[in-house]
């Protein structure tokens, strides 16, 4: 009757069932395939979209321009500056025989203004400039890239610290209850009724704005939904029976938190997250579309959509951004969907 | 029966995707029959009645239903829509979800007999208030304006009763109508429903667990099993012999006492084992739990301003005292409501209380630091074996917590061979090296309720407490594994001679197990006393309805 001699199919944790539904939903899984592949790609960008080559080999020697600084003179130039790898007379040089260089598959980096460009900028896609460039002469594919990084970065920092901040509130609220909770949940109505985009403002008028700035501004205000939906699930759980049997066997609070409450309460944070990292990058694009955000000369989506909406005839700068936008957010959208899908308690028994 | 019944169920089968639930199963109803669906949870007694409605979502269905010579299954909608409700009515369980919250509950029965019958609305508004009063609602003109969450939960399913049979069905579909009930409410729905039967002159098929009912009831019992009937037949003949093996166990299936009985439960709490009369040691056995005046209070919100600054009271417990003695039972019995978890809380100290509580001599107290040592000497059992195992931890961590509190000193390995003896204790797993190391890995939705209701008891033992509160230890388990359960709790009190607060609605369970028992009722203490003596000549009424349902 209580047949424990046959060995269980499969003993696998809840967290791994959730992993295989989730990976049993295709768009969602290649969408997470595919979003760590571009992120791992940007990473790795210097090496994509660089404006020095990785590697010169000049008169016998061999440089990495990629790491550090050569002057002119090195390659033969007139001036006791760094060396510009576009300056034709470079070029030049670099090809004579028995020299060479290992360009990055698009010679631009994410500040290069190419002061030898053959159109006048902005100029559409060309041989030189695959998806043209924006209105000062730079890149737009070195922009995207590099645009993307910092985008995806910047989100990733935003959902942590959001996430931090939320289970920890809301772990507190829920935890303990009672007036701790009631003194919380006055100071979180009070803290919401804030109005973030003035304080932006104001706080971008006063400092130098950075990321930094920005990333600190954005989570004092970007932990409290997420609070409440950590404190919902803390006071379910707290008075389930498993809570009761553990504090009945003298398990200390926080233990009671670490191991039986945390666990059992991250189904929403684990579900917002691709949403949340939507939002980060969502608002980081509009703060810049703004001109409130990064500090100029960051390579941004939400500048090049400006640049777009100034330039509205040089199509290939709002379309271009535009298409990594939606990528971008599509690709979360989908892999939220498929995690909500993949948590849902009412679906978790069908597996 | 020598004329054509008036329900014929021929080799009907359900299926969920690919997953057959109900394996072409064979029944008949005659008109005017009370027939009782019979089965644990999971053997697909529900689905098999609802799917005679075609009620069940994303279900295929096979075989036939003939009523009245019509196929239920292979009936157009339209037809089946004239069918439901005007032919074959169903009562569901759970009363406050199966009526409508935002219409009263006039309306709704009103709504009803509008669309099938065709009543203009005054004479339906009459046809209403007389259902109502048939089905015992008293003041029924006053009560069809009422709201479901202004009845009580007897006059909400009394109201279902109404509305079901509004149309005059030939079918009755009872679907546990009495589980969400109290016990003492149980008897009297049941009563108004063979009432009804008679005077209406229709079949009823009740679908329930409960055999004490069905004994009651039923002229002709059909038993389930895995989706299948195994035995069906006049109800005295399958309950005076039973041909089926799972119909045995299921008649078996009422809890059996066997535990030490002890002798001499004077007023002074000097208790004697019988086998230690002879030596006549004068020595008093102390108590392991005294209580005397427990008192436990609920805040509850005020109205208006006043309730900015303080709180209202809710009396969940007035004035308990009792003893547990060791090596005993001592138990609490109630209905819902009565207050006898809240007891069961403030006496594991996990709720702030009035009045005296000892535990061996020792109290709880306010920091929860100081109670540690006290916390080894009671442990407790939860109802719902689902909601007291945490999803995501594995058995191993489940049962072994309690010793890294209070025995951290032990190595892993030492504390590993403690949750496999406490595994093995509680009837869990094998010897066998290789299965048991799978077994603690596993986690808790691989186990079925009795054993998870095991691993619930491994966990309180493996700390070898005292006093073991049992919170409803059984009443969510099916009644063969109720038993089973029972007889683990009765072996391991014999073999530690552990002492247990056993809380619980069921008489069956008291009887079986229990020394001392105290009834509640709305957190009064209505009447205590030895086992015997309070269920053989009950003082209190309310006690005497408890037993007499009980059967």
């Amino acid at each position: 009757m209580f047949d424990l001699t046959k060995p269980p199919a499969n003993s696998l944790s809840p967290g791994r069932r959730a992993w295989l539904r989730f990976k049993r939903n295709r768009l969602g899984y290649w969408s997470l395939v595919t979003f760590c592949l571009l992120v791992g790609l940007s990473l790795v960008a210097e090496l994509i979209s660089n404006d020095r080559p990785l590697l010169v080999r000049y008169q016998g020697e061999t440089y990495f321009p990629m790491v550090k600084d050569y002057s002119e003179k090195t390659f033969g130039g007139d001036f006791d500056t760094s060396t510009d790898y576009l300056d034709p007379f470079i070029r030049e040089r670099l090809r004579q025989s028995g020299n060479w260089a290992l360009f990055a598959p698009n010679p631009y980096g994410s500040k290069t203004l190419n002061y030898f460009a053959k159109a006048p900028n902005p100029s559409p896609p060309t041989r030189d400039n695959w998806l043209g460039t924006d209105d000062r002469g730079r890149d737009l594919l070195a922009q995207l890239i590099y645009g993307f990084r910092v985008s995806v970065l910047f989100a990733l920092a935003l959902t942590f610290t959001g996430t931090v901040l939320g289970i920890v509130t809301g772990a507190i609220q829920g935890f303990f209850g009672g007036k701790t909770d009631l003194a919380f949940q006055r100071f979180i109505e009070i803290w919401g009724a804030m109005p973030e985009l003035y304080l932006l403002i104001i706080f971008s008028a006063v400092f130098s704005p950075s990321l930094a700035l920005l990333l600190i501004l954005l989570s004092l205000f970007g932990w409290m939904g997420l609070s409440d939906y950590v404190r919902a699930e803390f006071l379910r759980n707290r008075q389930l029976d498993y809570v009761r049997a553990a504090r009945s066997l003298g398990v200390s609070n926080w233990l009671i938190i670490r191991r039986h409450l945390l666990p059992n309460s991250m189904t929403p944070v684990v579900t917002f997250l691709p949403f949340r990292m939507s939002g980060a990058i969502l608002a980081l694009t509009s703060l810049d579309f703004l001109g409130l955000g990064v500090p100029p000369g960051t390579p941004s989506l939400g500048e090049l959509l400006s640049q777009g909406k100034n330039n509205i005839d040089a199509w290939w700068i709002s379309l271009a951004t535009f298409a990594v936008l939606v990528v971008t957010l599509l690709l979360l959208t989908f892999m939220g969907d498929a995690l909500r899908d993949a948590l849902d308690p009412r679906k978790a028994d069908a597996a | 029966m020598s004329h054509s019944p008036l329900l014929d169920v021929c080799g009907l089968s359900v299926s969920f995707a690919d997953n057959e639930v109900v394996h072409g199963i064979d029944f008949s109803i005659a008109a005017n029959e009370r027939v009782a669906l019979v089965g644990e949870s999971g053997s697909g007694k529900t689905v098999s009645a609802l799917s005679l409605l075609r009620l069940v979502a994303n279900a295929k269905l096979g075989g036939q239903a003939r009523f009245n010579g019509q196929d239920l299954l292979t009936m157009p909608e339209r037809e089946l829509r004239a069918v439901r409700g005007r032919d074959i009515a169903m009562i569901f369980q759970e009363p406050m979800t199966a009526l409508n919250p935002l219409m009263t509950v006039g309306d709704q029965i009103a709504e009803v007999l509008t669309l099938k019958t065709g009543l203009a609305k005054a004479q339906a508004a009459q046809k209403v208030i007389d259902l109502l009063a048939e089905t015992g609602i008293s003041d029924a003109a006053r009560r069809v304006n009422a709201f479901p969450h202004q009845l009580s939960g007897g006059q909400r399913q009394r109201a279902m009763i109404a509305m079901a049979l509004a149309c005059q069905p030939r079918l009755l579909l009872a679907d546990e109508p009495t589980t969400a009930l109290d016990v003492s409410l149980r008897g009297q729905i049941l009563d108004l429903l063979v009432r009804l039967q008679q005077s209406h002159g229709m079949a009823v098929l009740l679908i329930t667990h409960d055999l004490n009912l069905v004994r009651r009831f039923a002229d002709r019992i059909i038993v389930m099993e895995n989706g299948h009937v195994v035995e069906q037949g006049r109800t005295a003949e399958v309950f005076a012999k039973p041909q089926h093996p799972y119909t045995q166990r299921l008649i078996a299936s009422k809890p059996v006492r066997d535990v030490v009985e002890f002798v001499g439960l004077a007023d002074d709490g000097d208790v004697r084992l019988k086998s230690d009369l002879q030596s006549d040691t004068q020595e008093p056995i102390l108590p392991v739990m005294v209580a005397k005046g427990l008192r436990v209070v609920y805040p509850t919100p005020l109205a208006g301003v006043r309730g900015w600054f303080k709180h209202g009271e809710f009396v969940a417990v007035q004035g308990a005292t009792f003893e547990v003695m060791p090596g005993q039972t001592f138990g609490i019995m109630g209905e819902s409501g009565s207050g006898k978890s809240t007891l069961a809380l403030a006496a594991l100290g996990l709720l702030p209380f009035q009045g005296a509580l000892h535990l061996g001599g020792k109290v709880w107290s306010a920091s929860a630091r100081r109670n540690t040592a006290l916390r080894r000497q009671v442990q407790v059992v939860f109802q719902d074996p689902f909601s007291s195992l945490s999803p995501r931890m594995t058995v191993e961590e489940i049962v072994g917590e309690g010793l890294g509190v209070h025995e951290s000193e032990l190595t892993l390995s030492q504390r590993r061979q403690r949750v496999v003896t406490a595994l093995l204790d509680v009837g869990l797993g094998t010897a066998d090296d290789a299965a048991m190391a799978q077994t603690l890995q596993r986690y808790p939705h691989e186990f079925s309720g009795g054993q998870r209701q095991r691993l619930a008891i491994a966990r309180a033992l493996i700390i070898k407490p005292g006093l073991l509160v049992l919170d409803e230890p059984t009443s969510a388990l099916d009644v063969t594994v109720q038993k089973q359960v029972l007889q683990l709790l009765q072996h391991l009190q014999r073999e530690r001679s552990l002492s247990y607060l056993l809380i619980t609605h069921d008489v069956d369970v008291i009887r079986a197990m229990a020394h001392s028992v105290l009834v509640m009722k709305d957190g009064a203490v209505v009447e205590s006393g030895p086992v015997h003596q309070v269920l053989m000549q009950p003082q209190h009424e309310y006690t005497r309805i408890l037993v007499s349902v009980a059967g």
